[in-house]
């Protein structure tokens, strides 16, 4: 049943010479919450505006429903964008603002002024219509941005860091809204951020993105507990990169030790980033540890407590659920599923 | 010490030599007569000027309208483009009106005279001569190339600091170009549309050396007309005080009526 709305073949942007993006594949499926992941300046943004008609490509193609619309201008296209910066028309009022795609479908002044009003229930902005752009808070102002977009029933929404100018708790607020209107008006949202924890929590899928390269595309679980390579591994959540050694298949030598993992297929003794999450490693004593290291600090972190392990210099970060003494030797276990043995990556 | 008050003292001096004092002896002339009673006739006298008003205002308003249509693509045009192309063509628009403005006027003269640069051209490909000057024609052509760049430059300035990703919002929500100029850049620009109206209606509607050099005297104007009471043989600075309070009131009126509009197209929109 799933079907992908919006396809994009081999991208490749230029400015002035420069490669921002460097081909790059993609394809999006129908009323998916689909995310796109990345370090600033990795291209985002330039992506959002080639499907939303913004931003030429040097090469490459771009499908909607199996159409090309490389070619096609931003007004015809069946998407809407909300502007990273709102991007609100200050000489219209509110009511103004959100019916100025419906006015230039020609509908009736009844069918404006209800779908108007049904979106300011949506984004609970009601008996606002009147009000100017100026008067408005960030956060209104967003959700007027958001309501002007939905107002026009596009298949396809793009949200370019929509909540990136909001507080924290309002942000939070505003991801479940966000989330719960893309279910309820089964649109799909292709959105951007930078924020590892936004992308994990509202998306169906996520695209890791650095440099102008797609690194990983996948659920939020995939990417979170089969990381590609360092990169994602290092964004999506903290963890731990170690240099290491694969000698054979299902053998890793790192931190001094020889470990037993589940990963296979690499040349013989070929060097590896091994990657560890902090919640895998299970603290026990001096004696039991495959690893031994000296507790650095240790905070408190209302779940658990995080502290820093220096074991041969390399600076291990530990969650556990019991705290340790500052200056203790402890010793550190990890079951072969949770060392994850990555290719170095070129790029760096 | 000094108050705010105290600071404001030398500009209340300025404006009352530079401004009230000169206008009071305006009105002081336009109302008395030779010997110095009080009078209306020179307010009366202006009915025979009537056509020359007439003409002044609709040639001022031609030239008005040309500029805004020139003007508008241009500063739009400008203020899009990136920061170094912008000031250099703000450079290159401003050159020319650091040349003496009669000299820019005669310049006109030398190109549009009967035997003139622009006819010997067309004669070369056997056209022409044509009748290019000493007519209304070329009396609005020298106020739009004299007062173009007062409307693009109040142009340019608001649509400057129109935010690229409003205009690109409008398209995405659907607007062809017609109806993102009209909808969203239009309404915009609106500050700068009436400074720039008014910089430029103003100057072309009081002109006389514009209609002098290239009018050919039978395209004066009400300038022509104030400017021959104080300096030509029909000597009377009466009569020339009252036409230049005639008009100023007239402008002022056809200002308060122009901004009455702008103020209220701002609010429907
Ligand atoms: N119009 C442009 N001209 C030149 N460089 C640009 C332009 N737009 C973006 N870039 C560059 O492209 C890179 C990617 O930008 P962007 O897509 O905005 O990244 P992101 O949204 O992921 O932060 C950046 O290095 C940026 O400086
Ligand atoms: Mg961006």
């Amino acid at each position: 049943m799933e079907n992908t709305i919006i396809s994009l073949r081999n991208a490749v942007v230029e400015y002035d010479g420069e490669k921002i993006l460097k081909n790059i594949s993609l394809d999006i499926i129908d009323k998916q919450f689909v995310t796109l992941l990345g370090p600033s300046g990795c291209g985002k943004t330039t992506t959002l505006r080639i499907i939303g008609g913004f931003a030429e490509m040097a090469s490459g193609e771009l499908f909607f429903n199996g159409v090309n619309i490389k070619n096609l201008p931003p007004h015809k296209r069946q998407v809407n964008t909300v502007f990273q910066k709102y991007a609100l028309f200050p000489h219209l009022n509110i009511y103004e603002n959100i019916a100025f795609g419906l006015r230039i479908k020609k509908l009736h002044e009844d069918e404006i002024r209800k779908r108007v009003g049904e979106m300011l229930e949506l984004v609970n902005m009601q008996g606002y219509e009147k009000r100017s752009i100026n008067s408005l808070s960030g956060g209104q102002q967003q959700r007027i941005a958001i309501a002007r977009a939905l107002v026009n029933r596009p298949k396809v929404l793009l949200l370019d860091e929509p909540l990136g100018a909001l507080d924290l708790k309002l942000r939070k607020e505003m991801q479940i809204e966000l989330k719960r209107m893309q279910q309820d008006l089964e649109i799909t949202f292709i959105y951007v951020t930078h924020d590892q924890e936004e992308a994990l929590t509202m998306s169906d899928t996520v695209v890791v993105m650095k440099d102008g390269m797609i690194q990983q595309i996948g659920t939020p679980q995939d990417i979170y507990n089969e990381p590609k390579n360092a990169f994602v591994a290092d964004f999506i959540g903290e963890s731990n990169i170690i240099d290491g050694v694969m000698h054979k298949d299902f053998l890793v030598e790192f931190a001094g030790k020889n470990f037993v993992c589940v990963d296979k297929g690499f040349e013989p003794d070929e060097p590896v980033d091994v990657v560890i999450r902090p919640e895998d490693i299970k603290v026990v004593t001096q004696d039991k540890g495959a690893i031994v290291g000296v507790v650095e600090n240790i905070v408190f972190k209302g779940v658990h407590y995080e502290m820093t392990v220096d074991a041969l210099g390399y600076k291990w970060i530990i969650q556990s659920t019991q705290s340790e003494e500052v200056g203790s030797v402890i010793g550190m276990n990890v079951t072969p599923e949770d060392i994850h043995i990555m290719h170095k990556s070129e790029a760096e | 010490m000094k108050t705010p008050r105290a600071l404001a003292i030398p500009y209340a001096v300025w404006v009352v030599i530079f401004t009230v004092v000169p206008l009071g002896l305006v009105i002081g002339f336009a109302m008395t007569d030779p010997d110095g009673k009080l009078t209306l006739d020179n307010i009366f006298a202006m009915s025979d000027y009537m056509s020359v008003l007439f003409r002044s205002i609709l040639f001022a308003i031609i030239a008005t309208v040309i500029c805004l249509i020139l003007a508008f693509p241009a500063a739009y045009i400008i203020s899009r483009s990136s920061a170094i192309n912008q000031s250099t063509l703000i450079v290159l628009l401003m050159v020319p009106m650091w040349i003496n403005f009669l000299l820019r006027t005669y310049a006109w003269m030398t190109l549009l005279e009967p035997n003139g640069l622009i006819n010997k051209l067309l004669g070369l490909i056997g056209l022409g001569p044509y009748n290019l000057i000493n007519n209304s024609g070329a009396v609005i052509l020298g106020m739009v190339y004299n007062y173009l760049p007062f409307m693009i430059l109040p142009l340019y300035s608001v649509m400057v600091k129109i935010d690229q990703s409003v205009i690109e919002a409008a398209q995405d929500l659907g607007s062809n170009k017609a109806r993102l100029v009209r909808k969203v850049i239009f309404p915009l620009s609106m500050p700068g549309i009436s400074t720039g109206i008014i910089a430029v209606f103003v100057p072309s509607v009081s002109t006389f050396i514009i209609s002098r050099m290239l009018g050919g005297g039978t395209n004066d104007l009400i300038g022509d007309i104030i400017e021959m009471q104080f300096s030509g043989n029909s000597y009377n600075p009466h009569l020339g005080s009252a036409m230049a309070l005639v008009l100023m009131i007239i402008v002022l009126f056809m200002m308060s009526l122009f901004n009455q509009f702008g103020s209220e197209e701002d609010v429907v929109l």
